[in-house]
Formats: C-alpha cells, structure tokens, sequence
C-alpha cells in the first residue's frame, strides 16, 4: 500500500533531494518509522524525543491538519496523501511563552473542530 | 540582497500599521528559482497576539499549495514586531523552516516611521541582508540601496507617500 508524501525543501536533504516519497502505513506514526528506514534521520526532524509531533511542522492528511485527527495515532489509508510543510511562526515574545500560548492555540482549534 | 517592488514593500508595511499593535504575517510569492517577489498574500495571525504569529495552518495549505499549482515558492516571509526592533527574535530563528526564503521584519513601534530589515536564517544561522527598493512603476533601473547592518536601533525607513 502507498502512502504519497510531500517533502518541504527544508528536509529534502533526507529524501536526497526529492519533492515526492511513498510510504506505508496504518498510522501517521508507522508511516514517518517506514519513511525513515529509507530517508535516515526524517523523523527525528518530525517527532520529538518525547515521541510528539513536533511544533516547527505542520503535517496534514488529505487536507486535514493531523493535530486534528490523533496526531501520530491518525489513521491513514490506501491512496491518502500525506503533506508536510514547516510551520510559519515566530515573533517578539521568548520562545517558551511563545510555546505555551500557540498549544493553547491549537488545542483551543481542537476543540472547536470537535 | 533582497529586491523587491516598491509597491509590495508598500502594501507590507499598510498591512503591519492596519492590524498594530497585534502582529501582522505574511508571504509574498514569486517564480520558482527566480529569487524576485511578485505576489503579495497577507496571512491571518492565527494567534492575534501583540508579541507572536503563527500562520493558520489550513490557510498555510491553501496558500502552499496554490504556489506550488503556479509554480511559484516563498520568496519573502513576513512579519511585524509591533514594539521592538525588527530583528529576528530566538523564536523567530527556532521556527525559520524556509532556508530559501527571504525573512523581511517590520517595525511598527514608531507612528511616523518604519523600520524595514531582510535577513537569511538557515540551520539557526542569521545573516542581514540588504534590502533594495525597486520603483518598477516609475522606472525600472531607478533603484535605492539601504542596508540595516550594524545599526543602531533608530535606523529607520521612510516609507514615501504617506
């Protein structure tokens, strides 16, 4: 089963150069842990060590955000396509509270999405 | 060296003052590979905050997207500081995730005047850049030069016709 996957430029030194992977997967998770069999170091550029999909990306199923569908645990499909493209975020608040306010953001999106 | 139309640089800045002294975000698109700015697209400021930005993510999509259906990328990324100086912050520089993109800030601190400064940020990496003001709709060779390196804070930009 294939998994179609758009790489942003700024990891595209993982998929030696490429724009397009495919991959597999029932899971977003399992998706980036095949993926990285292939393209070494990908998901660590994805997923925290902590084992969370990290800030500085947005990945979206079809054209769902993912932190809206189970994040790692969203389900994925035949067919699906996955895109992954950097978060465009920043200003003039320290990093920290700048964090603390954008989760707030998105689990405030979360639940409004419900 | 970022070159850009004065009449983007123009709409930025009318886009910062409009939504100060919450900060303002966005892109301006432009031909692949071709390092020139042509398409302004103001973003919404999903987290309305006075001191940090965030695009919405599924307007980002659309926006990425549509570039990539036009063959376009993100030239210029763009955003406000409403009360401090437009240099890139330590969140600015975590989140930096285009490496081709140029990182244009604006000041909005001051009323009368805006401060306007372009830098590259790559692998964590800040490089100021200069900014060159194009008039394409006067004369497309009549150009100004600035550069913001090493300034004090009160360098400033005026922005004509205001």
């Amino acid at each position: 089963m294939a998994i179609e996957v758009r790489i942003p430029t700024i990891l595209r030194s993982h998929t030696g150069g490429a724009k397009v992977v495919e991959g597999a997967g029932d899971t977003l998770g399992d998706l980036l842990t095949d993926l990285d069999s292939r393209h070494a170091g990908l998901k660590a550029r994805l997923v925290t060590e902590a084992g969370a999909l990290h800030r500085f990306v947005n990945v979206y199923v079809n054209d769902e955000d993912v932190r809206f569908l189970g994040a790692l645990d969203a389900k994925l499909n035949d067919g699906d396509s996955v895109t992954i493209l950097p978060a465009v975020a920043g200003g003039a608040f320290g990093f920290a509270a700048a964090a603390a306010i954008a989760s707030h953001a998105v689990s405030r999106r979360a639940a409004d999405a419900r | 060296m970022l070159s850009i139309d004065r009449s983007i640089v123009d709409a930025i800045v009318a886009h910062a003052r409009r939504d100060h002294p919450d900060e303002a975000c966005g892109v301006v698109a432009g031909p692949a590979g071709s390092d020139t700015p042509t398409r302004h697209i103001p973003m919404d400021n999903a987290a309305r905050s006075m001191t940090f930005y965030e695009f919405d993510s599924m307007e980002q999509l659309r926006v990425w997207r549509e570039m990539d259906d036009r063959d376009e990328e993100p030239v210029v990324i763009y955003h406000s500081h409403t009360a401090t100086e437009a240099y890139p912050s330590r969140t600015d520089v975590s989140f930096a995730g285009e490496p081709g993109a140029h990182y244009l800030l604006v000041s909005t601190r001051e009323s009368d005047t805006e401060e306007i400064r372009s830098f590259r940020i790559v692998d964590g990496v800040v490089t100021e850049e200069p900014v060159r003001i194009v008039d394409a709709a006067v004369d497309p060779h009549a150009v100004q030069s600035y550069m913001f390196g090493q300034s004090p804070a009160t360098v400033d930009y005026e922005c004509s016709g205001r």
